[in-house]
């Protein structure tokens, strides 16, 4: 029985990409794109014959009943045959079941993780995608070990995005206040895009990263050379890997635009009205304090919506941002 | 003059009407259209203010398709603005063209018709729908100059209650729209209850009615739900009520099982009219009784019974339990069959027949042709694994465009162009008519076929930017959308200077055995000065054309050939 | 054109009423009348029906939200509204009653008790919504209310919040970047103690001002249609045999009615 269905499943397989060579769809990226594209196939090849079959015969009757002088009149034909009818109503009844069955199948597969999944949380905002893995390293890009299941635990920030790697044949969307989950394992190293397939505005076409497999070895490698981002970067550029993956850019931005906080362009050394008529200068002690107790000095027209940093950033990591700041001329 | 026409009114050379009393001349002046109650009259407007719209939505869809030329920023518009404009092609396509489309131009103009009435039950309601169409696309339109909408025309929460762009106006606008379409609905189901003449019993009566109220019981029972979503939506962005916030409690995805909740429907409410008018082409352009009349009605009952059960199958990867996913898929499959019906009963329709490839017959061929390439694609999309990998890119847009414009739309066409003579007692160039339809045909498939090669590599949907692999899929479909551009334009040449230039009209061009034809072209204010009699609506075969006539009369009883 | 066939087969004896051109025969214009009327109450309730949905949801995500927070609602005037428009619907169906008899006074007299009723009805639900104002019993982003903690009082057996019951925990420790849902500058945090309320307890208020809210409007219009009526009748534009518009009116007033019927218990009866 097994095996009858995987040689049905392998010629299936074998025939769509046979005839198609890579026509439909993108590189399998990992075991869930084998099973999908399995029933892709089926599903290609049913279409292809119901509907080569409705044109044909479309055709063929223009062709040979097509009206024309000596044919101006219709032959008699029935007008209902109920058996006729019945069987093309059951037939396509009984192949529907067939794909529907076999579609749910994959989808649970999909949807159940091994136990042992390597777990990475997918945070979605506006418009980029951030990654943190168990020892708290936050990345832009996805790196994971290629023969591992990877379980992804997805929430946004603002409105719903989706999580989509076409390779993986993987797709979810993020949804704001819960958290989802799915997971697959990549079949071979390379690098593979992801996209935002949830409509969230300006940037959402913008909203790219990559999943880097990583051969057996090089991830654990990986991980810890950039885990130590503090110590192999110079601090300026670690203070702006920190200020992109921290939630920092959420609010404040570089360029001079507007935010729901001051602009970091120019901030450092420049005078700042604070709230309640003071003026204080912008250096290292003030950004500190507003980093470790942001309500203590709220700069005039801002709002004291800031959420205090205390224990989750550390001193070495705040002095990077200083440093970072400080560049930003 | 054979017999048939003294005893169907007495019409003058052919059934032409253009030089006496019909309901274009019955009374004159603005005034008397804008205040009419006369459903044809109505019928006429509808088709004037859709088509508009029609128009205007395609000028944003040339815009979008010219800016995706490159994959990169263009001159043409940024990133916002593209988003705006695919808001508004497909919220003015879906709620100004498509849903009220054909019921409302086409139905209305017709329904009475073909029934024998001589008007729909409510006059009055029917002008009021027609203003609340008005309103609402006036809504839209002042919302579209005063801050574009840039959500999709889906209007997903928490987007759209967070977006800085003129919402509640586009919403409030759709909410109107929404009463209209209710109104109409309510008024053809119950003229096709109440207003039947004697002898017109339920499995007498045109496959077009039975679609159209299919149509309408799917506009009366989904329509209300849109509007309470609506009317949430506003009070969220409004007042904060905090329905659809995770922030207060509220759970954004409940507005998603809303919307679909009558958005899937209304994708039936946009179908079911369509399939009864190629069921009344394909008999007559085949000269030959329509094959299997119950299946056909009774798949149009089951399609709209069936339409409110599958909406979850827009949310298979939006976080629905599996539980739910299955029996949404397994529906979903359900809803495929009825269809499939329909095709398999309307091409033993065409086997033995006389197939005239007049225009309408050429729409059907497309939308044989078309809709087959949909509804076949929608099996992809309601197996859950690959709906996985397929959701939210170009295979979905290509999908939903093969069978709403390769189904709708030509549909559609193929009505007009056959109703044409009866609405404006003229007809239009044939040989204008098949360019257009094949310039239809070829550019669509250009557009829309590409975009299921590229979605099945996966290339997200709404994007402004995309990845350089896809440019040249872009520029094809790009190309196919100007071939499309150009085929309406011919279309609508031709119809407008048939109206001015066209050859007379005779009282039944085509041959066909509904009610309608047996009215002048174009029909007299009252419909039929008697009531006509009521018989097979597909004998098409006891009608032959008539050289004298230009048109088909009916056979005199000794005409009748044997068996039939 | 004058050509409807009028006169032929109308209700036995009945005055015949400007049968428009389009009909047969009276018979058949009320029928159509009353069918199309029907199945607009059939609309209306599918538009209530979305909103009993949504309850039902957040019902379910929020169980002891709603338990909590009905106490907040005044059973003893909601019982009292219950029983004034239980009253209207009485008047109403007698000026239906009356209109049939062609009681021309009466009908008047009937149809202004109805529309007093639903007055009556607004003006209560009036002073409980001035309530819920003053002590910030509101919706979503306006919810203000200093609540107590529940009393002990309360049956403490109320169910586990779904969400953490039997939810598979992460072994990742919550990043710094956790979901922060939609939160809005300055925007009140429910105090929240063992004791103290439930989380969320605007949700209870946002659906019952949509509920109530909803329900209020329709009131407003059928008090406008109740009076429309009033004047047509007080012309006599009304006989025996033609009272199509107050026997339509009446079958909306009722579906208000009923719609209230079905409200109370679920905002105001919660056990």
């Amino acid at each position: 029985m097994n095996l009858g269905r995987d040689v049905v499943g392998r010629l299936f397989n074998w025939a769509g990409v046979q005839a198609a060579g890579g026509f439909w769809m993108p590189e399998q990226g990992s075991t869930t794109a084998v099973a999908v594209d399995h029933i892709f196939s089926l599903v290609l090849w049913v279409s292809v014959f119901f509907f080569v079959l409705i044109v044909t015969l479309m055709v063929v009757f223009v062709v040979r009943y097509r009206r024309r002088p000596g044919r101006l009149e219709a032959e008699p034909s029935p007008t209902h045959n109920t058996p006729l009818e019945i069987t093309w109503t059951v037939i396509p009844i009984a192949i529907t079941i067939g794909i529907f069955v076999w579609g749910f199948k994959v989808y649970l597969d999909v949807n159940t993780p091994p136990a042992n999944a390597y777990e990475v949380m997918v945070t979605g905002q506006k418009w980029k995608w951030l990654f943190t893995y168990p020892n708290g390293h936050v990345d832009e890009n996805l790196h994971v070990p290629v023969d591992t299941p990877i379980r992804l635990v997805m929430t946004s920030e603002d409105v719903i995005h989706g999580f989509y790697v076409p390779a993986f044949r993987l797709k979810r969307d993020v949804v704001p206040g819960r958290y989802v989950k799915v997971w697959f394992s990549a079949l071979e190293p390379g690098e593979y895009q992801i996209y935002c397939t949830q409509y969230c505005g300006t940037g959402h076409s913008d909203m790219w990263a990559k999943v880097v497999v990583h051969r057996p070895g090089g991830f654990e490698r990986w991980l810890e050379q950039a885990s130590n981002f503090m110590k192999t970067m110079p601090p300026a550029k670690a203070g702006e890997m920190l200020y992109r993956t921290r939630g920092c850019a959420q609010c404040h931005t570089v360029d001079g635009s507007g935010g729901t906080g001051p602009t970091w362009k120019g901030l450092f050394a420049s005078h700042v009205p604070i709230e309640g008529g003071r003026v204080m200068v912008a250096d290292e002690d003030y950004i500190r304090t507003c980093i470790l107790d942001p309500t203590k000095n709220v700069p005039v027209g801002f709002q004291p919506v800031m959420p205090t940093f205390k224990g989750r950033l550390k001193d070495d990591e705040i002095t990077a941002i200083i440093e970072y700041i400080k560049t930003l001329k | 003059m054979t017999g048939i026409e003294s005893a169907t009114g007495g019409f003058g050379s052919g059934g032409n009407a253009l030089g006496r009393d019909n309901y274009l001349n019955h009374e004159r002046g603005i005034k008397s259209w804008l205040l009419t109650r006369d459903h044809k009259r109505i019928g006429v407007m509808y088709l004037v203010v859709i088509l508009s719209s029609f128009f205007l939505g395609g000028i944003f869809a040339e815009l979008i398709r010219t800016k995706l030329l490159t994959p990169g920023n263009s001159a043409l518009m940024k990133a916002d603005t593209y988003n705006q404009m695919f808001t508004l092609h497909g919220a003015i396509m879906i709620f100004l063209f498509v849903i009220p489309g054909i019921p409302a131009s086409l139905g209305n103009f017709v329904l009475p018709l073909m029934l024998g009435a001589k008007d729909v039950a409510f006059p009055r309601l029917n002008l009021a729908s027609f203003y609340l169409w008005v309103g609402g696309a006036t809504l839209a339109l002042v919302s579209m100059v005063t801050g574009a909408v840039d959500t999709g025309w889906t209007f997903y929460t928490p987007y759209s209650t967070t977006t800085n762009t003129n919402v509640i106006l586009m919403v409030a606008g759709v909410f109107v729209l929404g009463f209209s379409s209710i109104f109409t609905g309510l008024n053809f189901v119950v003229t096709i209850h109440k207003l039947r003449p004697a002898g017109m019993t339920w499995f007498r009566m045109p496959l077009f009615l039975w679609g159209i109220y299919g149509t309408a019981i799917i506009q009366i029972m989904a329509t209300p739900v849109l509007g309470i979503t609506l009317l949430l939506l506003i009070a969220e962005r409004a007042l904060g009520i905090g329905i659809f916030d995770p922030a207060l409690g509220g759970d954004p995805v409940l507005f998603q099982h809303f919307f679909w909740f009558y958005s899937h429907p209304a994708v039936y409410i946009m179908i079911l009219p369509a399939m009864g008018v190629i069921s009344e082409l394909v008999s007559v352009f085949s000269r030959k009784h329509i094959f299997g009349y119950t299946f056909i009605a009774m798949s149009s009952i089951a399609i709209a019974v069936l339409s409110f059960l599958v909406w979850g199958h827009h949310m298979f990867v939006a976080g629905q339990s599996t539980l739910s996913s299955m029996i949404f898929s397994f529906l979903t499959f359900m809803v495929a069959i009825p269809s499939a019906v329909k095709v398999f009963n309307w091409l033993a329709t065409m086997y033995k027949g006389s197939i005239w490839l007049a225009t309408p017959m050429l729409y059907v061929l497309s939308f044989l042709f078309l809709f087959g390439i949909g509804g076949l694609t929608g099996l992809f999309l309601g197996a859950l694994a690959v709906d996985v990998h397929l959701h939210d890119t170009y295979f979905v847009v290509a999908h939903f465009h093969y069978v709403m414009f390769g189904g709708t739309v030509i549909a559609f066409l193929g009505g007009l162009h056959y109703w044409w003579p009866k609405m404006f007692g003229r007809m239009y160039s044939e040989f204008w008519g098949r360019i257009g339809a094949l310039l239809v045909f070829v550019g669509f498939n250009t557009t829309f076929f590409t975009q299921f090669v590229m979605g099945s590599h996966g290339a997200p949907r709404r994007s402004y930017h995309y990845q350089p692999q896809f440019e040249a899929y872009h520029r094809l479909s790009t190309i196919g959308a100007y071939i499309l551009g150009v085929g309406f334009v011919v279309i609508a040449v031709y119809l407008i200077h048939s109206l001015l230039r066209g050859r007379p009209a005779p009282a039944n061009p085509w041959g066909g055995a509904t009610l309608e034809w047996q009215a002048s072209s174009p029909p007299p204010h009252d419909n039929f000065a008697s009531t006509p009699a009521v018989g097979d609506p597909y004998d098409v075969e006891a009608w032959t054309w008539d050289g004298a006539v230009g048109g088909f009369v009916r056979r005199t009883p000794a005409e009748q050939p044997a068996g039939s | 054109m004058a050509a409807g066939t009028t006169g032929e087969g109308t209700v036995a004896g009945a005055r015949t009423h400007r049968v428009a051109h389009h009909f047969d025969n009276a018979e058949q214009q009320f029928e159509s009348g009353k069918l199309g009327m029907w199945i607009f109450l059939a609309t209306e309730i599918l538009l209530f029906g979305g909103l009993f949905c949504a309850y039902a949801v957040y019902r379910s995500n929020h169980p002891e939200v709603f338990i909590y927070a009905h106490r907040f609602l005044d059973k003893t005037l909601g019982a009292i509204n219950t029983a004034v428009l239980i009253c209207s619907s009485f008047t109403m169906a007698l000026a239906v009653r009356a209109a049939q008899l062609g009681r021309r006074r009466q009908l008047v007299g009937l149809l202004g008790a109805t529309v007093a009723l639903a007055a009556c009805f607004l003006g209560i639900k009036g002073l409980e919504y001035e309530k819920k104002w003053k002590e910030g019993l509101l919706w979503g982003a306006h919810f203000h209310a200093k609540l107590a903690p529940a009393p002990p009082a309360l049956p403490q057996t109320l169910p586990p919040v779904p969400a953490a019951a039997g939810e598979e925990r992460s072994l990742i420790p919550p990043a710094a970047i956790g979901p922060a849902g939609l939160a809005r500058p300055g925007q009140p945090a429910v105090a929240e103690g063992p004791e103290g309320p439930p989380h969320d307890v605007q949700v209870f208020f946002a659906v019952y001002f949509l509920m109530t809210g909803l329900h209020g409007v329709h009131v407003i219009i059928g008090m406008a249609l109740l009076s429309w009526m009033m004047v047509r009748a007080g012309r006599g534009e009304f006989s025996p045999g033609y009272l199509t518009p107050v026997d339509l009116t009446g079958l909306y007033w009722h579906l208000v009615d009923l719609i209230w019927i079905f409200l109370f218990p679920l905002l105001y009866l919660i056990r």
